[in-house]
């Protein structure tokens, strides 16, 4: 079978590249498109490594075909920062020394982004639950979710002050 | 449970010039914001044009003679462009802890006659992509004449086992010597004195490192005889210097880019990839990237020996232990890698952190039909740790002591003589101690409180 051309919505930005049929998000990421923050630790779904969001939702880049996303927006953490404004996760992350040796962090964060997403206000087990398919092996687990509790309770406070200037 | 001051003043004030301006201090790390940012680069965050990858036909036996290889079906493949066998390479044997002295050069980049473990990496297939070389090298046929294997290393070490390694013994040789020995005082004489003798065996399983990030490297032919290799060693100079002596380089052709590393905890220490890596770029003239997948990491990369230990001591009733007998096994598997040194280092550990007028030990390093052990987080020390303390919880328990008091009894003090005959200084376990009962909220007798490292008054 020959290539194709896949148009792809990644950060906010369209981009249209050739890939062989069966190419997953995750090589068309990084192969591709350069976007090599999502890492292939497994390449079978078990490591969480390659996490990317897919319409906000937290997917193993590994397991999904890059042709089935069609027009659904993808997130990398390339994408995260607004220029030298680090997401509030990303900060937490720095200031909570969740970070050892960098591998898994990529998909530790949008793991995270994606929780937040759909519960501003996670308890320590929601938090545990939702990297539950991360696997950090400097095994720095409870930095990691004191941070992200830490970037959850100030986006938390963001939100009230915005509303309450509203 | 409270806070540790950063610095607590209160032992060894004389001791000490307390102007520590990093210690007990938070300092941010270096690479935290580039890991948060994804602009960290691992060696894998690059392709470059032309690249070839290298996929391992691999050993299906754990000891077996290698009767042919027939490579028609794989180099059928659509993308296949070459094999390499051990006739490729330009001086195939080694040993990586060659750089410091240790023989002999047991190991071949790829095995020439026969394999020593399942896993083994026989032939290396180079194609344009990852999956036309995967595809390949699993149509490498590979014809065996199985041999007896060896699984355990005291099977190994009994008349009659087979023999697996070519210098005709299933051990390493240290200085002559069947197993690293340490003789200090008269162990026998210790036991006959002793009120009890305690004898214990504890053993261990091989424990993979299992990092996020597999073993890898990609090479660059610089096109002037140079190479540059990416690499996630945690060792740059043991795989340039292993790798130079391989291929019969001078030391500056090579480039060693490396430094990140995604997870290592001892796995990525050995000189595996780089060399059959190095190798391909130079016979294709052609980047060549060589990554394990996640099934290579886990069964074929270097774990943690598994060890055996037995622990025997002669104690007395009031806690001083006056003779400790170690025998102990480290199953290096089928190479020698680092686990000649590790063994070396578990007999220098023994007898532990403690002051024991008798110690004997023989520590053996014992080839095996498993997969090569290596360095891991302490290797060598870890497992022994496991196994003394585990055995002072038990002797404390036979005694009805507190196992805390019954190891500050036996902890060594500054000037005490080691087993292995080094002085020892700098001592502070006695401190921790006392230091670790206050936090846990344990009131130590007054004899105990009043225990210092720099003197044997109480004991």
């Amino acid at each position: 079978m020959s290539s194709s051309v896949v148009t792809l919505n990644v950060n906010g930005e369209s981009r249209e590249f050739l890939c062989r049929p069966g190419t997953t998000l995750l090589d068309a990421l990084r192969d591709s498109l350069s976007l090599t923050a999502a890492k292939k630790g497994c390449a079978q779904g078990s490591c969480g490594t390659c996490t990317v969001l897919v319409e906000g939702r937290a997917v193993f880049a590994c397991l999904v075909p890059v042709e089935t996303i069609g027009s659904r927006p993808v997130e990398t953490l390339e994408g995260l920062a607004a220029g030298e404004a680090l997401h509030p996760l990303q900060a937490a992350f720095i200031e909570g020394f969740a970070t050892q040796c960098g591998f898994c962090t990529s998909g530790m964060i949008l793991a995270a982004k994606a929780l937040l997403r759909a519960s501003p206000d996670p308890t320590r087990a929601d938090v545990v639950r939702a990297i539950s398919g991360n696997v950090c092996r400097c095994t720095g687990y409870e930095a990691i979710v004191d941070a992200i509790l830490m970037a959850a309770a100030r986006l938390r406070k963001t939100a009230t002050r915005k509303r309450a200037a509203e | 449970m409270q806070d540790l001051e950063k610095i607590d003043t209160r032992f060894f004030s004389a001791e000490r010039e307390a102007h520590l301006d990093v210690v007990g201090e938070t300092v941010p790390r270096v690479d935290a914001r580039s890991h948060v940012t994804g602009k960290t680069q691992f060696y894998e965050d690059m392709t470059l044009p032309g690249m070839l990858h290298l996929k391992m036909a691999r050993s299906t036996r754990h000891h077996a003679l290698i009767r042919k290889i027939d490579l028609k079906a794989a180099e059928k493949v659509p993308g296949f462009v070459r094999a390499l066998t051990h006739k490729d390479v330009p001086n195939n044997w080694y040993t990586i802890l060659r750089l410091i002295g240790v023989e002999p050069n047991d190991e071949p980049v790829l095995p020439e006659d026969r394999v020593l473990f399942a896993g083994e990496q026989i032939v290396a297939i180079l194609a344009d992509t990852a999956a036309a070389a995967g595809e390949a090298a699993s149509k490498v046929k590979i014809e065996y004449k199985d041999l007896p294997a060896v699984f355990d290393v005291e099977e190994a070490l009994k008349p009659g086992a087979p023999i697996i390694k070519p210098h005709g013994k299933n051990y390493f040789v240290y200085e002559g010597h069947h197993c690293r020995r340490i003789r200090f005082g008269d162990v026998e004489k210790g036991f006959a004195s002793a009120d009890h003798v305690i004898e214990h065996r504890y053993q261990s399983a091989p424990i993979e490192h299992a990092p996020t990030e597999t073993t890898g490297c990609i090479v660059k032919p610089e096109g002037n005889g140079r190479f540059t290799i990416h690499s996630n060693t945690q060792a740059c100079y043991f795989t340039l210097d292993n790798a130079a002596l391989i291929l019969g380089l001078p030391f500056n052709k090579l480039r060693v880019v490396g430094g990140t590393v995604g997870g290592g905890f001892g796995g990525k220490v050995d000189v595996i990839v780089e060399p059959i890596a190095i190798l391909a770029a130079m016979l294709t003239g052609r980047p060549v990237k060589y990554a394990y997948s996640r099934e290579e990491e886990m069964q074929v990369s270097s774990p943690r020996a598994a060890e055996r230990i037995t622990i025997k001591d002669g104690v007395m009733k009031d806690g001083r232990i006056v003779a400790r007998k170690v025998t102990l096994y480290v199953d290096a598997g089928a190479y020698s890698r680092h686990s000649p040194y590790g063994t070396t280092k578990a007999a220098a550990h023994m007898p532990g952190p403690y002051s024991i007028p008798n110690v004997w030990v023989d520590a053996h390093c014992v080839y095996t039909n498993r997969t090569p052990s290596s360095a891991m987080r302490g290797f060598g020390v870890t497992i022994g740790d496991f196994a003394l303390e585990s055995q002072m919880d038990r002797i404390a328990r036979f005694l009805k002591m507190d196992p805390v008091e019954f190891r500050m009894l036996n902890a060594y003090r500054d000037g005490d003589t080691k087993a292995h005959r080094k002085k020892a200084e700098g001592c502070a376990l006695v401190e921790v101690m006392q230091k670790a009962a206050e936090m846990t909220g344990r009131t130590l007798p007054e004899r105990f409180r009043k225990m210092s490292s720099l003197s044997r008054e109480g004991i």
